[in-house]
């Protein structure tokens, strides 16, 4: 059997961290293909549905990942993504979902070698965790 | 399912088209779009796309007040269920509060493989036995928890309460540690399959847990398994409401209230009240306890006014004026404590209560509690 390849779903601030992703494209910094990212204008306009959405649909982790405090153009967006994670943790902790699948980031424009350090490291987390309690909620197979 | 089939199941063909329902419509007082007639209607007269694309069709409370009005017996809440589900097929759902994360929750749960922690909060304090025939169900309370956290609502005191009660009643119940939602919201948002799903797992475990009686503390979960479960699936036990236990069995095992003066008034759960005619237990367990003076609202028993949402669906600026009324009732009584039997209501009173903005400058406040917390404080302790 093929090895398990986790999935990753990132939600990503259009400003830094969607910036910093680009950055480790243009760069060729390396790493693993398994994240989708998702584009938000904000982390602060991160709702705990998109986020349970994703794991509903089959993701095995969760990276959130916007500015850091100082950097945010629309003031305080971290620190109301930091309130609805830490909701959303307990929320997931009751459900039964190991803590580490949901990743809280804050990864700024020119750290694109951050970036990739994440999800080289999220994927060998997941890796050892195998697949997700949600996954056999997911429909279609969705190729990597 | 399709609508002529619903129309013929809810005799909604017998319609007079009288508007009784919407005269009566706790929605349709506040929210000028919203016409339970009219939605009959649509559907009547073969516009049912116009019905199931209407967003107004999520608006109803299901609260059963225009199904008791009508002369003509039309089932206007499980017309509008069934219509959902159809909705639902298309694409169609209404907008979920609290960002739609208590519906993702209960899609989730349909996973057979998750491990949930539910029970993390039981502490030593609260006798329960694997053995007992009594099954206690804890619901929804430690989810609830963690979002409601910050208008002041623990939920799950709700279900403490409940089970020192029991405790205090001489039982001592069986909790299951991977209970699943028992699905009334996925079932009134019109997301049967999900519903099912949950169903046939609870059922399968009760079944292997071999209990003769669930006893609830929320009315929801004992409506649903009261009524919808048996449509679905075989429980083969007794099923009953907190309430229903404690009148009944008020005054055994050396139980002894003490003092507690109060004039408190009464909200009826939807669910409790107009669903399953549950109207006495709860008042016979309010007047047992000495001190407390009962006193009732405007609208009492089978006219109490819905606490403003169901299955967390299309909370909007007319739910809250539904609660601003009801509480101004309940402030206009001169208690001083409003008892009600359904966390859900509570939870939704004491949210209005928190609204800061500036309409909600004038908000009546008052001290909402459940029937359980009530019993539990007045139970004297080192009996």
């Amino acid at each position: 059997m093929a090895e398990f390849e986790p999935k990753i779903v990132a939600f990503a601030c259009n400003w830094c961290t969607y910036a910093a992703a680009d950055l480790a494209g243009t760069a060729r910094v390396q790493y693993p293909p398994n994240v989708y990212i998702v584009r938000m204008m904000c982390s602060g306009m991160i709702n705990p549905e998109y986020v349970l959405r994703a794991f509903e649909k089959g993701a095995d982790g969760v990276i959130i990942s916007g500015c850091k405090y100082t950097d945010c153009h629309y003031m305080d967006g971290p620190v109301k993504c930091d309130a609805m994670v830490e909701k959303l943790r307990k929320e997931l902790h009751v459900l039964g979902l190991e803590d580490e699948r949901l990743r809280r980031e804050m990864i700024s424009t020119s750290e694109g070698t951050v970036f990739a350090r994440v999800v080289t490291e999220f994927v060998e987390q997941l890796k050892k965790l195998g697949p997700s309690p949600f996954s056999s909620l997911r429909k279609e197979k969705v190729a990597v | 399912m399709n609508l002529e089939d619903i129309i013929r199941e809810t005799k909604t063909y017998n319609c007079l088209e009288c508007g009784k329902c919407t005269s009566i419509c706790p929605v349709a007082k506040y929210d000028p779009a919203y016409s339970p007639r009219g939605l009959i209607e649509s559907a009547l007269l073969g516009f049912g796309d116009e019905l199931v694309f209407n967003k107004e069709l999520f608006s109803c409370l299901t609260c059963y007040t225009c199904q008791q009005e009508c002369p003509s017996d039309v089932d206007f809440p499980v017309f509008v269920r069934k219509a959902r589900s159809i909705a639902q097929d298309k694409g169609q759902h209404g907008v979920c509060a609290h960002s739609g994360q208590l519906q993702a929750v209960q899609r989730l749960m349909t996973s057979p493989a998750i491990k949930q922690k539910r029970l993390e909060w039981l502490s030593k304090e609260y006798r329960v036995s694997d053995k007992s025939d009594v099954l206690f169900w804890v619901g929804c309370a430690p989810y609830f928890t963690p979002i409601f956290e910050d208008i002041g609502f623990n939920a799950l005191d709700v279900t403490k309460a409940a089970l020192q009660t029991l405790n205090s009643l001489g039982i001592e119940p069986k909790l299951l540690a991977n209970e699943k939602c028992c699905g009334h919201d996925a079932l009134w948002t019109g997301d049967v399959e999900t519903f099912k799903k949950l169903a046939e797992y609870n059922a399968a475990q009760i079944k292997e847990a071999g209990v003769k009686k669930i006893v609830f503390s929320c009315p929801e979960g004992y409506r649903t398994f009261k009524l919808d479960y048996p449509n679905y699936v075989d429980l083969g036990c007794e099923v009953q409401h907190i309430s229903e236990l404690l009148a009944e069995k008020i005054g055994e095992n050396g139980v002894k209230f003490k003092e507690i003066r109060k004039k408190v008034t009464y909200q009826d759960p939807c669910r409790l009240g107009r669903h399953l005619g549950v109207y006495d237990a709860p008042r016979k367990v309010l007047e047992s306890i000495p001190g407390i003076e009962l006193v009732e609202m405007k609208h009492s028993g089978p006219e109490s006014i819905c606490c403003g949402t169901s299955a967390w669906t299309n909370c909007d600026s007319y739910s809250d004026m539904l609660r601003v009324e009801r509480l101004s009732e309940a402030v206009e009584t001169g208690a001083e404590l409003l008892i009600t039997a359904c966390p859900k209501c509570q939870t939704h009173f004491r949210c209005a209560m928190t609204d800061k903005g500036e309409e909600h400058r004038s908000t009546p406040k008052i001290e909402v509690m459940d029937l359980a917390s009530l019993v539990a404080n007045a139970i004297e302790k080192g009996r």
